[in-house]
């Protein structure tokens, strides 16, 4: 319990010091970004939500430490304000619709590529040195090598566009969201696939080659040599003798790569145009919509602190050694 | 720190043998030198309209053109010079900030040390897109920006990798020989600690040149580089914006993409074979097979045997 803690107020630290940066960013940049913003919208808002913007960036009398209690004390209540491109709809509405959808996508790729990563790296230390173990490393690093964005567009020209097996974007075919019975699960599904299928492809080849790496560093250990020498068939040690230790540092690798393929993911939704938090960034972006941007900043790095916590945790369960308080 | 000190020269020769290798270092010299010479080479102005609107690739365009008529060639190869004088200028600043923070880490101890792993940490955790998009937001766009927003996101696993492993070499009989001779830390640290950190270092920046790559080219795709500057992502960025896709130009998209893919392939093959070579666990294989040991089995490396 005492690991779980220390985690949590690490977690608790890092989502302080965002928050922290959200705020400080507008006000501490050079040129008086805010200004700018606040000079850009005085035509086009009303003169209440001119104030209410003017107070977001810090353009009023109050002391700083006023306005940082007051922002504070917004975050925590989930007040972020109103998105400038949608006016005048509040930032959280905004968001709220997306979040479902990334999560969605991004749950789906990221489970998907670490089971099959594993799997992969297992069979190819388990065939070490066959063609499989030959192929598979050199084709994972040149598919890891594209960016993101670069093999949406890739598969999105070839598998929606040119062939018309997948739909050309959204998440939906129809205007709202469809009733969850089989054929609008089935809908979701076939726009899930390929957004997903880029992101598997992408982040697959650092979980082979750790756990094609880890199972080779275990299938040297004496106590595999035991399990063998007492006579167990060798599928038996692999799969319960030397997969189970060697899936430990791919289980922590899991927290640290949410992050990345979060990053991925983002531009990924752009490409194929799926309703998700990225989409919601770049039209952010596009529109110079400020308060929209910073939003997205800190809900994206609360979920992925939440998911690091979640992994933590997981981690304790199938680890003996971190429960009895050794470091992790 | 070259890498022929770190190896040795039997391994040197190991490596410039290997066919990765040498297929890395090809192709990453054609992408450099096409680059460098783009001066010379490009057959247009890249930024002129000098043929029709996503004309296919010809003879009189090579790579087609692109929705604005420029030459996609000449793009490619100005576009290579702007990408990889940035990215090569944050691989140095994050390798050099991420060995600041781990030596400094190293030598003070204690609560410098507690604080600074502490900053690492939660820049870990922390997403790197998001936090860069907002950062890069605020800031006039530009190549300065670029590289001063992916500096400050871009080391912090460099120094909890080079921190740890100064932490091992620490451990070791001649930094103590080192300390009781009496030498001072600061020297410890700078020529006892530091050259024997070289291929991690090495391999670090190499990684770092990937990552900057890929993530100026994701910060210009959104929109966030200086759209006037010809990069391999800001030519992405204009092939997105003016429907490259649905109006079926694939080459557009197809050549800066594949620029960044090679160059990302090319240093990752080079990594990953001086990883393949530093790690005796995974070469050991090969020497076995060398010295005509032949495995008992093909599952397991236990010196168990079996009966056919």
């Amino acid at each position: 319990m005492y690991y779980i803690a220390k985690r949590l107020a690490f977690y608790v630290l890092a989502a302080f010091v965002a928050i922290t940066v959200n705020f400080f960013l507008p006000r501490l940049t050079p040129g008086d970004p805010a200004s700018t913003i606040v000079a850009t919208y005085s035509t086009s808002l009303n003169a209440e939500s001119l104030a209410a913007l003017k107070a977001a960036y810090g353009l009023t009398d109050e002391p700083l430490l006023q306005q940082y209690l007051t922002y504070l004390g917004n975050v925590l209540r989930g007040d972020f304000g109103r998105s400038l491109s949608n006016f005048p709809a509040p930032v959280m509405a905004v968001i709220g619709a997306g979040f479902g959808w990334s999560i969605l996508l991004g749950l789906t790729s990221v489970l998907l590529s670490f089971v099959l990563g594993s799997v992969l790296g297992a069979i190819a230390a388990w065939r070490r040195g066959g063609w499989f173990d030959k192929l598979t490393p050199p084709v994972l690093l040149f598919l890891g090598s594209f960016p993101y964005f670069f093999l949406a567009l890739l598969l999105f020209y070839v598998f929606c566009f040119k062939l018309g097996w997948f739909p050309m974007g959204n998440a939906y075919s129809s205007v709202n969201p469809p009733a969850l019975n089989l054929a609008g699960v089935g809908d979701i599904l076939m726009h899930l696939i390929a957004p997903a299928f880029t992101i598997v492809l992408v982040s697959l080849g650092p979980w082979t080659l750790n756990m094609r790496n880890a199972m080779i560093g275990v299938l040297s250990e004496d106590y595999l040599t035991l399990a063998e020498a007492k006579g167990l068939q060798p599928r038996r040690v692999l799969l319960s003798h030397a997969v189970r230790t060697a899936l430990l540092p791919n289980i922590t690798a899991l927290g640290a790569a949410v992050g990345a393929v979060f990053s991925g993911q983002l531009l990924t939704e752009i490409v194929f145009t799926y309703p998700g938090l990225g989409y919601s960034l770049m039209r952010a972006v596009s529109a110079v919509d400020y308060p929209l941007m910073q939003a997205l900043f800190l809900i994206i790095t609360l979920s992925v602190l939440a998911a690091n916590f979640f992994v933590d945790t997981l981690y304790v369960l199938l680890d003996p050694r971190v429960r009895t308080g050794g470091e992790a | 720190m070259s890498l022929s000190e770190t190896f040795g020269a039997k391994a040197r020769r190991q490596l410039l043998g290997s066919i990765p290798v040498t297929v890395g270092l090809v192709i990453l010299g054609a992408l450099v030198a096409a680059s460098v010479l783009a001066q010379v080479i490009a057959p247009y102005n890249p930024k002129r309209a000098t043929g029709g609107i996503n004309e296919p690739p010809s003879l009189a365009h090579l790579f087609g053109t692109t929705g604005q008529g420029q030459d996609v060639l000449s793009q490619f190869l100005y576009g290579g010079q702007n990408t990889l004088w940035v990215a090569f200028s944050i691989a140095v600043l994050t390798t050099l900030l991420a060995l600041v923070v781990a030596l400094t880490a190293a030598y003070f101890r204690g609560w410098v040390d507690d604080v600074l792993t502490l900053v690492t940490n939660v820049f870990l955790v922390i997403p790197g897109l998001p936090l860069v998009v907002v950062l890069a937001a605020f800031l006039p766009p530009g190549p300065l920006t670029m590289i001063m927003v992916l500096t400050i996101t871009g080391w912090a696993f460099g120094a909890r990798l080079f921190r740890s492993q100064a932490l091992s070499l620490r451990e070791r009989e001649f930094i103590a020989a080192a300390e009781d001779v009496g030498e001072s830390r600061w020297r410890i640290v700078a020529i006892e600690l530091l050259p024997n950190m070289g291929s991690v270092v090495a391999a670090y920046f190499v990684n770092q040149v990937i990552f900057a790559i890929t993530a100026q080219a994701s910060l210009e795709f959104l929109g966030l580089g200086d759209g006037g500057q010809i990069t391999w992502g800001s030519m992405l960025f204009w092939a997105q914006n003016s429907s490259a896709l649905i109006r079926g130009a694939w080459w557009t998209f197809v050549v800066p993409g594949m620029a960044i893919a090679l160059t990302a392939f090319s240093l990752a093959l080079i990594n990953n074979a001086v990883d393949e070579i530093g790690n005796p666990r995974l070469r050991a294989d090969r020497l076995l097979r060398r010295a005509g040991v032949r495995k008992p089995s093909a599952t397991l490396m236990t010196p168990v045997k079996r009966d056919a």
